[in-house]
């Protein structure tokens, strides 16, 4: 399986591909990507010079134009395509339909992926995007079990990467509005979820508060671990207990279940992260690099060794992994 | 400007449902919207059902259109789906681009729901040649937006004749999961979730430790906490062409609604909704969740 890993700038870049990763993906600092991060994500110089230390070592780079735009931005997403396209990226991941229409009729040499934000979840919608844009590949939205994962990579029209490790995305991507309900600004519109510029930390007391565009995401306590507030991980009052209703901090995880992977015959493992830091990235491309080898060479006997599951949890968000989706019991 | 009526999104009783549609039988609703689109797990009705009470509402002059499922993962669930696209009496809503798929294959007119993500004026060209006949706007879409893509057809000619849509009553379906929140808030697993969503008849509302509503759930599918409410924004509407206000099915008093909304449209004064809290903000490019200027026309 491939191993497809974040590069959200230069440094990332540079730790995925020296770390062993087969492709990495990037996106213009712009929002025409669905990370559009302050700091983060390439400039024409940037990219350039991004795709020569990949290529220069055999790693791809994969170019994410996956937002939506609206009709009077429309412009830059066709440009950043073009873009793309000149520096002679070798695909593009997309999920809008006009950009994958462009994309598709200007550049039929590029290599098209479906997006997860594209939100194709099952065979027919699978040959839509096929059969249409000629996609070579779609990312799985983290709402399979993997018995579906499965059923559906058995009769797939086009080859599939799924998510295997990084924060939890607990909603279908590409149909999910509770960013903007909260903050106007949501990751189909604008390639942010719960953004940046929204939150803020305030301290009452001993207790610290986290605020999303001033709705109580939640409160902690001084033991306790406070986290971002990404607004379906906080905690929520509903029928008079506090809790976290939709879920908890936790980060997805899937080393167990690489052979699993392998066997349906699942092309990629996609790494999540862009907007992690290059140590992030290193630590995580490394453990799955050595992992992945390790399947390669031992196959049916493969067990995740200890010192990589240690590195995953102290880097997951809470410290907790989840199979997420893939589980039926966490549906 | 006709009045349309969503699909029900909660879960009801047989009995329920069919009281519901009896009880809009006779108002200005145009266009009623028939199925279940949130769970498949759902089956107060079966296909078949729904078709014949589609026949039934076509007799009483109601045009019908038949909903698809939002989210599809499994074998079955598009096996109900390809049913529900190979009847030829009812105009189909489709939610998920496997609809969009199996319906302009057949060279069927469609409608693309809220969740079809219609940004911009060359997706709605595109989804045109694919026999797009109606498109519901994706609801976090604002009035400014909706008008530059009714603008850039008009000019580009190339989506002629399609009807506009735009969601204007009722909580706003916002989000779609693997899990099911309700049956996680009675700590059950999905598989065995006892179908309680049906003590929620309009979801299960959630609000922050400071007790501000925030989302409601229902099933696997999340909503707004607050409910949507477009009616003073109907003349904008009229003037920019929108040609279908959806109301969206609430467990009791939608006649009322249908006739304040109805009222407004045809310039009639003397209703006004319940007093509640409501929310606009999408319309005005803003949080969903804020309240622009008054509700009331």
């Amino acid at each position: 399986m491939e191993l497809v890993c974040p590069a959200g700038n230069y440094p990332s870049l540079k730790a995925a591909v020296d770390q062993g990763a087969d492709a990495v993906y990037i996106g213009f600092k712009d929002n025409t990507n669905a990370r559009y991060f302050a700091g983060l994500n390439f400039n024409e110089k940037k990219i350039g010079k991004a795709l020569e230390y990949a290529r220069s070592r055999a790693v791809r780079v994969y170019v994410a134009i996956n937002t939506y735009p609206q009709p009077l931005i429309w412009p830059r997403w066709k440009q950043a395509v073009d873009k793309a396209a000149d520096l002679g990226a070798n695909t593009i991941i997309a999920a809008d339909i006009s950009v994958l229409e462009y994309a598709s009729t200007t550049y039929p040499e590029i290599n098209l992926h479906l997006s997860v934000q594209g939100s194709a979840t099952n065979y027919e919608s699978l040959r839509f995007y096929q059969q249409h844009f000629n996609i070579h590949r779609a990312v799985l939205p983290r709402v399979l079990s993997l018995s579906q994962v499965h059923n559906l990579a058995k009769i797939s029209p086009v080859p599939l990467e799924v998510f295997a490790f990084g924060s939890l995305c607990i909603m279908a991507e590409g149909r999910c509005h509770l960013s903007s309900y909260i903050t106007g600004e949501s990751p189909n519109m604008s390639g942010v979820c719960s953004p940046a510029r929204s939150v803020e930390w305030v301290q009452k007391g001993n207790i610290l508060e986290t605020r999303l565009n001033k709705v109580l995401i939640d409160r902690f306590h001084p033991e306790e671990k406070a986290g971002y507030p990404t607004l379906c991980k906080g905690r929520f009052e509903l029928n008079g207990k506090v809790g976290h209703v939709l879920e908890e901090p936790t980060s997805l995880n899937t080393l167990n279940h690489i052979p699993e992977l392998s066997k349906m015959g699942i092309k990629a493992v996609k790494i999540e992260g862009r907007q992690r830091s290059p140590a992030y990235v290193e630590q995580v491309v490394r453990v799955w690099r050595q992992a992945l080898d390790h399947y390669a060479l031992t196959g049916r006997d493969f067990v995740p060794k200890k010192e990589w599951t240690d590195v995953l949890a102290k880097v997951s968000e809470g410290s907790q992994t989840t199979l997420g989706a893939y589980s039926r019991p966490w549906q | 400007m006709k009045l349309s009526l969503g699909p029900i999104l909660y879960f009801w009783s047989k009995q329920k449902i069919y009281d519901f549609y009896e009880s809009v039988a006779d108002t200005r609703i145009d266009i009623i919207y028939l199925g279940e689109t949130v769970c498949s797990k759902r089956r107060s009705l079966k296909t078949q059902d729904w078709i014949s009470l589609a026949n039934e509402l076509a007799e009483n002059g109601k045009q019908v259109v038949l909903s698809t499922l939002t989210l599809i993962e499994a074998e079955s669930e598009l096996n109900t789906l390809r049913q529900v696209c190979e009847q030829r009496d009812f105009l189909v809503e489709a939610n998920d681009m496997a609809a969009v798929q199996l319906l302009s294959e057949k060279n069927r007119p469609f409608v693309s729901g809220p969740f079809i993500n219609i940004y911009n004026a060359k997706t709605l060209e595109f989804f045109h040649r694919q026999k797009l006949k109606r498109w519901v706007m994706p609801v976090e879409l604002s009035g400014e937006t909706l008008s530059q893509i009714l603008q850039q057809i008009k000019e580009t000619k190339l989506a002629e004749g399609i009807e506009t849509e735009v969601f204007s009553y009722g909580q706003l379906p916002l989000a779609f999961s693997a899990r099911c929140f309700t049956a996680r808030a009675h700590e059950l697993p999905k598989d065995q979730c006892e179908f309680v969503c049906e003590e929620y008849p309009d979801g299960l509302p959630f609000t922050s430790q400071e007790g501000e509503e925030v989302f409601t759930i229902n099933g696997i599918q999340t909503q707004s906490g607050l409910c949507y409410n477009l009616l003073k924004e109907i003349p904008d509407m009229q003037q920019m062409g929108v040609d279908i206000l959806r109301l969206s099915p609430q467990y009791e008093g939608i006649e009322h609604v249908i006739q304040t909304f109805s009222n407004v449209i045809l310039d009639k004064a003397g209703l006004e909704l319940e007093e509640k809290p409501y929310c606009n903000g999408y319309w005005y490019r803003k949080p969903g969740k804020d309240e622009i200027g008054a509700v009331l026309p």
